[in-house]
Formats: structure tokens, C-alpha cells, sequence
């Protein structure tokens, strides 16, 4: 099997998805580029290249580049889904949430409810969550947890290339409006991913390692330090389970309690930050369906209650990294009531 | 100051100063007529042409009469009328307490929608507002069902899970009032999108309103619309008042049409009183769109007769303003003495609508009353498609 980066394993579900379906557009800011300049369409190919291409490939028509207007961008995505296209609309930074949340949580999320359940909405929102690049307070964000908490809404966290593409592929094909979150730090992480389309379904959680000592849930980035805390914790003796979710709407909670009801322990690796994010929901899961199971505390690695900062030195310190990981689940392993 | 389609109504060209009852100074300036798409970008009418400008609007507005077949009369005529029965038993029913959360009230307005809608077919898309029982009628939503709604019953068109501000009907391309002021232009856009870029012919337009008009997300899908040059119409039904606050402390410039052209699209301003002028500035609009000519704007100056909301204590209103707006700037009475004076119909065809639609109301309250409530596992269905 190929080996390809997160960044090719998504244009290629672009490709294979907009091939199969006239009705799917690719719509967002700069998703080809250069519109009214010398040098012309397909300057950019968004700003991280995943759409690079797609304008020769499909035309104007298909892949339609925007002014940069968030609220409009969205609003129109979720307009032309519930009239038949399948948009895959691109908010470029998660945290632009904030000039056009309206027309996502009370449109698109909305529709299939307040209408008695006659739209069907099958909108793709792409867009960029994580720190790590010193892009600060306003681009750095990890806000999946906030599009989890609106019912109607579908969201989608991939760790890896396989991953990424045959959930994007789901998320397509899918009839829900679903806000598919790509951490800006793994674009280039490889993995083997096959060339036809195949599609992951949602609510099926990965378990990346298999261990009975301890359970750690991790979403994005976060299972890949989760899995450099494992190894190191091997050498001590401390054998960890990985789970990764992959989608937080809806959560694979089954996974999860099965795990922990084998452990006992449970350590939950969030990048966003700490109040109401995945790692407090999880844990209250936790706590609320499996009580009995536990022998130790739930323990929480998150990124601070803080915006996140710009420089590097104090930006390490705000993303929860394998050494943190790795001394929570220590403390549930050593804990004694 | 002259305004065009209130002479028009008038039939008295010399006379025409008067204009409704201004909150503030705000509708009183110079409103153009329906071919006008060149005075609403500067937003004042050219002095100098002005009367023969009128005569153009006048000759018009007379050829859209006669264009109107007696069906098409009759088919606005009910329209209209319904919009007007079921907004004022609404009220009724409201105020007697039997209809749950509250009920923005379009009565006074019914020209706009219904000049607007008698141009779309049940594939052509429109996006409502927060008062968006007119527009649902106009667009063909089934009055019972919209009346079940209102009662939250489980027959209602959204099975009671919507209400009176998330009517909406999917095939009857009706994508929904909005709780949100503003949330339907971008909407629009995108179901304008859907059309273009399936090249079916359809138009979209987004009903909304002077308040709307301030809002960013409206120029937002203006200017989209005007970028991807999409089949849309911004129809913005001025009626005075965003919420209890007049249009004219709130729309800075006073023109909304002007607002819209400055985006770069083709924009005039009628008077909403008159279905005719509603009609014909809409004519032009859909002929553009549908041609592939790119998205328009019309700015009707309408009013309404209720409050923002029923209930609504009205203390921002001048003295006996409703009153008067009922007396001389009801868009039904206007309608019914142009169609008689000019011989198009019969009054005993009028008077039948009338019973035939009070009648249909009436059935209307009678089966919300005893319909089903919703089941109760309907809280949890239609979330999604699948999940």
C-alpha cells in the first residue's frame, strides 16, 4: 500500500469524491486562488495546498474561490446543500468560528429539526484546528468540542492519512452537516493509504495500541504523543491502551467503557482547553457509566484555561505533550485509594 | 417630496406629496419606480426628467395590468387576502392565549410577497424572515399546515418542532422563516448557487427587511452574489421599523436600494402598497436572474399593521398612525379599486375569494385546535439523517 501524507490522503478523497458526484463543490477562500490577478486561478490551492488543482481538474464552476467572507461562505454552503449540492465549504481556521458560527449552528445544524425532518443538509466543513506554529491567539485553536456540543452537527478529528481520507470520503457521502477538524501540524505525517475511495464510518473509534493498564483517549496530535508516552511507560512496566475516537459527534462511548471496564483507569490527552472540552466530557462519561469500573482517578491532560500564546517557549509549555501524558498515567497507576 | 408610485396610485400626478406615517423622516424621500435601476445606485431621482419618468411608470404599470390574466388576478387576489385573514385570526388566536411563544404578524406587507412570489414556481427558492407567514403563503405552503404549526401540532408542516418563526417547506422551495435578523441572504446565496451551478433556471430571493439590512451577513451574501453573479434577488421590505426602533435612526444613508447597488447589482425601490409596482420591479429582477444577468435588489416601502410582535405594546407608534395606515395605505383596499376601475374583475369575484378564503381560515383554526399534539418521541427524532 502507497504511503501518503495527510495532505495527499485529502486531496485525493477531493479528487474521487468530485469525481463521482457533479453535485460535490469545493467552495472557500483562495481554494484555487489568483482569481483577478496576472498571475491567475490556482495560485493557491488553499492555503495548505489541499485543494491545489482541483479548478483545472473541475473548473470554475466546481471549485469556487470566494472574497473572504466567512459568514457568507458558510451560509451559502449550508443554502446550497438543503437545494441539492454537496458543498465542501472551507473554513480556513477553526477559530473564524467566531464571524460565522450563526450560519452553521443555527442553519445547517438546525434545518433537519426545525423542519420535522424534511432537509437533509450534506455540507462538509473543512477546517484547521491545533497550535504548535506560533500562529497565536487567533489561528491556533482547538474548538472541535464547541461544534460537538451543537446537536445536528457531525465532527471529525483524524490522526492519520488512512484515516483522514476515508473519513473525509464518509463525511462527503454523508447527509449531515459535518465539521471535519485538521490539525495544522500534521499535513506532511505519512501513512499508508490505498488508492481507491473507501469510506470510515462515524462513531467507530481506533484503537491505535492495545494494553491493559491503563486506557489513554487522545484525539488529533495527541495520539501520537499519547503514543511516545506509551512506549516510554512500556519500558516501565506500565502497559497503556490508545484510543482514538476519530469523531467526537457522535462518540464511540462503547469503545471507550470497554476499555476502561478491562483497565480501570483512564487518562484523557485533550489539546483544547480544559473547561467543557472532550477530556471533561469523556471523563463525566466515564464517571457517570462505568463508576464501578475505576480504580483510580481520571485524570485530564489539556492544554491551560488560556488563549493560546505566541511564543514558542511559552507555546510548548501550553500544548500537553508526551512527558505530561506520560506522568498522568503514572499517577492513576500508582494511585491507591 | 414626490414619490412616484404613491402618484401612481393616486392616479393624480400633481398630488402625490402625502406618503404614510413617518417614523422619523425616513420614508418620505424620493423613491423611484420599478424601471429605475439607475436612480436607486445615487439613491435621489433625477429632477429633471421626473415627469416624464412618471409617465413611463404610469404607461408600465398599465400594460402590467393588462399583462395580469384574470386568473393571475385572482390567484394574487387570494394570495393576498389569505395572508391578511390568517395574520388577523392569528392575532386572534394569540391573544386568546391557544398559540404557544410569540407570532410576528405581517399584515399590511401582503403586496410585497405576494408581487414577489407570483413570479416563482415551486422550484424557484425564497428564504423568509422572523415574519415570514406572508412569504410561506405567497410561496404555497399549505395554510392548515401552517396553522397546525403555529398550535405546535403534530400535523403541523414542521410537526410542531418549528413554530411560527421556522416555517418552512422544502418543496415548495420555501427554505424557512429565520429567528435569526439577516440569517436568509446568505442562505439565498447558496440555494442561488445551487442553481447556477446546476444551470436549472431557477432564481432564489431572500425576503428581508430594513433591520436586516444592517446586518453583515446581508452585505455579505450581496456581495458574493454579486462575485459568482448568482441567480438572487435581495428583496428588503422597509416597513419603518427593526423591532421598535425606526429605520430611520437605524439605516445609515436612508437608502437601502442604494446600499444594494453599491455592491454592484441592479437595484430600485417601490412602493409596497401597490401589488402592481411589487410586480413589475420583480418582473425585471427574475428576468435578469433567469437570463443569467446576476443578482438584483428591490426595496419596498411597506408597513405593517401589528406590532414587531403581537403583544407588542406599540409606544414607539405616532398617534393613530395605525389607523391611518390602515385607511390609506392598504395594499387589499388599493388592489381591489385598481381591479374594479379598470373592469379586470368582478366584485362578485372578489367577494367570493373573500368567503372562500375566510372559510378555509376558519377550517384552519378549527383542525389546529383539534389536532394531535406532537408525539413524544418526536423531541428526539430528526436530529439527523443518521447518526
Amino acid at each position: 500500500m502507497p504511503e501518503k501524507t495527510i495532505r495527499q490522503a485529502l486531496h485525493e478523497a477531493l479528487v474521487q469524491e468530485m469525481h463521482r458526484d457533479p453535485r460535490v463543490v469545493v467552495i472557500g477562500e483562495d481554494v484555487s486562488g489568483g482569481a483577478g490577478t496576472e498571475g491567475g486561478r490556482d495560485a493557491a490551492g488553499g492555503v495548505m495546498g489541499i485543494t491545489k488543482g482541483l479548478i483545472k481538474e473541475f473548473g470554475e464552476r466546481r471549485v469556487i474561490d470566494t472574497p473572504i467572507t466567512e459568514s457568507a461562505i458558510m451560509g451559502a454552503a449550508a443554502g446550497a446543500a438543503v437545494t441539492g449540492l454537496r458543498p465542501v465549504a472551507e473554513l480556513m481556521f477553526s477559530d473564524f468560528m467566531g464571524v460565522c458560527f450563526d450560519q452553521i449552528f443555527n442553519k445547517a445544524a438546525k434545518f433537519r429539526y426545525m423542519f420535522g425532518g424534511k432537509a437533509r443538509t450534506p455540507l462538509v466543513i473543512r477546517t484547521m484546528v491545533g497550535a504548535g506554529r506560533s500562529a497565536a491567539a487567533q489561528h491556533s485553536q482547538s474548538l472541535y468540542h464547541l461544534f460537538t456540543a451543537i446537536p445536528g452537527l457531525k465532527v471529525v478529528v483524524p490522526s492519520i492519512a488512512y484515516d483522514a481520507k476515508g473519513l473525509l470520503i464518509q463525511a462527503i457521502r454523508d447527509d449531515d452537516p459535518v465539521v471535519f477538524c485538521e490539525h495544522k501540524l500534521m499535513y506532511d505525517l505519512k501513512a499508508d493509504v490505498p488508492d481507491e475511495a473507501y469510506t470510515i464510518p462515524f462513531g467507530e473509534a481506533a484503537i491505535v495500541r492495545d494494553g491493559g493498564d491503563v486506557t489513554i483517549v487522545a484525539l488529533a496530535r495527541m495520539v501520537h504523543y499519547a503514543a511516545q508516552a506509551a512506549e516510554t511507560l512500556a519500558a516501565e512496566g506500565i502497559d497503556c491502551e490508545i484510543i482514538d475516537p476519530r469523531t467526537t459527534s457522535p462518540l464511540d462511548e462503547d469503545t471507550i467503557l470497554e476499555s476502561v471496564a478491562r483497565t480501570g483507569r483512564l487518562v484523557v490527552v485533550d489539546e483544547a482547553t480544559p473547561r467543557c472540552n472532550m477530556a471533561t466530557d469523556i471523563a463525566a462519561l466515564v464517571a457517570d457509566r462505568a463508576f464501578r469500573a475505576l480504580k483510580a482517578p481520571v485524570r485530564r491532560v489539556t492544554a491551560p484555561h488560556t488563549p493560546v500564546p505566541f511564543a514558542p517557549s511559552l507555546e510548548r509549555l501550553y500544548i500537553p505533550d508526551p512527558e505530561r501524558i506520560a506522568a498522568a498515567v503514572r499517577s492513576v497507576w500508582s494511585y491507591s485509594a | 417630496m414626490r414619490v412616484l408610485p404613491s402618484a401612481v396610485r393616486a392616479g393624480r400626478l400633481g398630488e402625490a406629496e402625502e406618503r404614510r406615517p413617518d417614523p422619523g423622516g425616513y420614508v418620505s424621500h424620493p423613491a423611484v419606480g420599478p424601471e429605475g435601476a439607475e436612480t436607486a445606485a445615487g439613491g435621489e431621482a433625477k429632477s429633471d426628467p421626473l415627469r416624464e419618468r412618471v409617465v413611463q411608470v404610469i404607461n408600465k404599470m398599465r400594460r402590467n395590468v393588462m399583462q395580469l390574466d384574470r386568473d393571475s388576478l385572482v390567484q394574487a387576489y387570494r394570495a393576498m387576502v389569505t395572508i391578511r385573514r390568517f395574520e388577523e385570526r392569528v392575532q386572534e388566536e394569540f391573544s386568546k392565549g391557544s398559540i404557544p411563544g410569540f407570532v410576528h404578524l405581517y399584515a399590511g406587507q401582503e403586496a410585497s410577497a405576494v408581487g414577489i412570489c407570483l413570479h416563482l414556481g415551486s422550484k424557484d427558492y425564497i428564504a423568509s424572515t422572523h415574519r415570514g407567514h406572508g412569504h410561506s403563503i405567497a410561496k404555497g405552503c399549505d395554510v392548515p399546515g401552517m396553522m397546525a404549526e403555529l398550535f405546535g401540532r403534530r400535523t403541523g408542516l414542521c410537526g410542531g418542532k418549528g413554530g411560527s418563526m421556522h416555517i418552512a417547506d422544502l418543496d415548495q422551495g420555501m427554505l424557512g422563516a429565520n429567528g435569526i435578523v439577516g440569517g436568509g441572504p446568505p442562505l439565498v446565496a447558496g440555494a442561488a448557487l445551487t442553481a447556477k451551478t446546476l444551470g436549472n433556471g431557477k432564481v432564489a430571493v431572500a425576503f428581508t427587511g430594513d433591520g436586516a439590512s444592517n446586518q453583515g451577513t446581508t452585505f455579505e451574501a450581496m456581495n458574493l452574489a454579486v462575485v459568482l453573479q448568482l441567480p438572487a434577488i435581495f428583496v428588503f421590505e422597509n416597513n419603518g421599523y427593526g423591532e421598535y426602533t425606526g429605520a430611520s435612526y437605524s439605516v445609515g444613508g436612508r437608502n437601502i436600494a442604494g446600499r444594494a447597488a453599491g455592491f454592484g447589482m441592479p437595484a430600485v425601490k417601490v412602493d409596497g402598497d401597490d401589488f402592481f409596482a411589487v410586480h413589475e420591479a420583480m418582473r425585471e429582477a427574475t428576468e435578469r436572474a433567469r437570463g443569467g444577468g446576476g443578482p438584483s435588489a428591490i426595496e419596498v416601502m411597506t408597513c405593517r399593521f401589528y406590532g414587531h410582535h403581537s403583544g407588542d405594546a406599540q409606544l414607539y407608534r405616532g398617534k393613530d398612525e395605525v389607523r391611518r395606515l390602515r385607511e390609506e395605505h392598504d395594499c387589499l383596499k388599493l388592489f381591489r379599486r385598481r381591479v374594479r376601475e379598470a373592469e379586470l374583475l368582478e366584485q362578485h369575484e372578489l367577494d367570493a375569494v373573500d368567503h372562500d378564503v375566510a372559510a378555509l381560515v376558519e377550517a384552519s383554526v378549527v383542525a389546529a385546535q383539534a389536532a394531535a399534539l406532537p408525539d413524544p418521541g418526536a423531541l428526539l427524532t430528526d436530529v439527523y439523517v443518521s447518526y
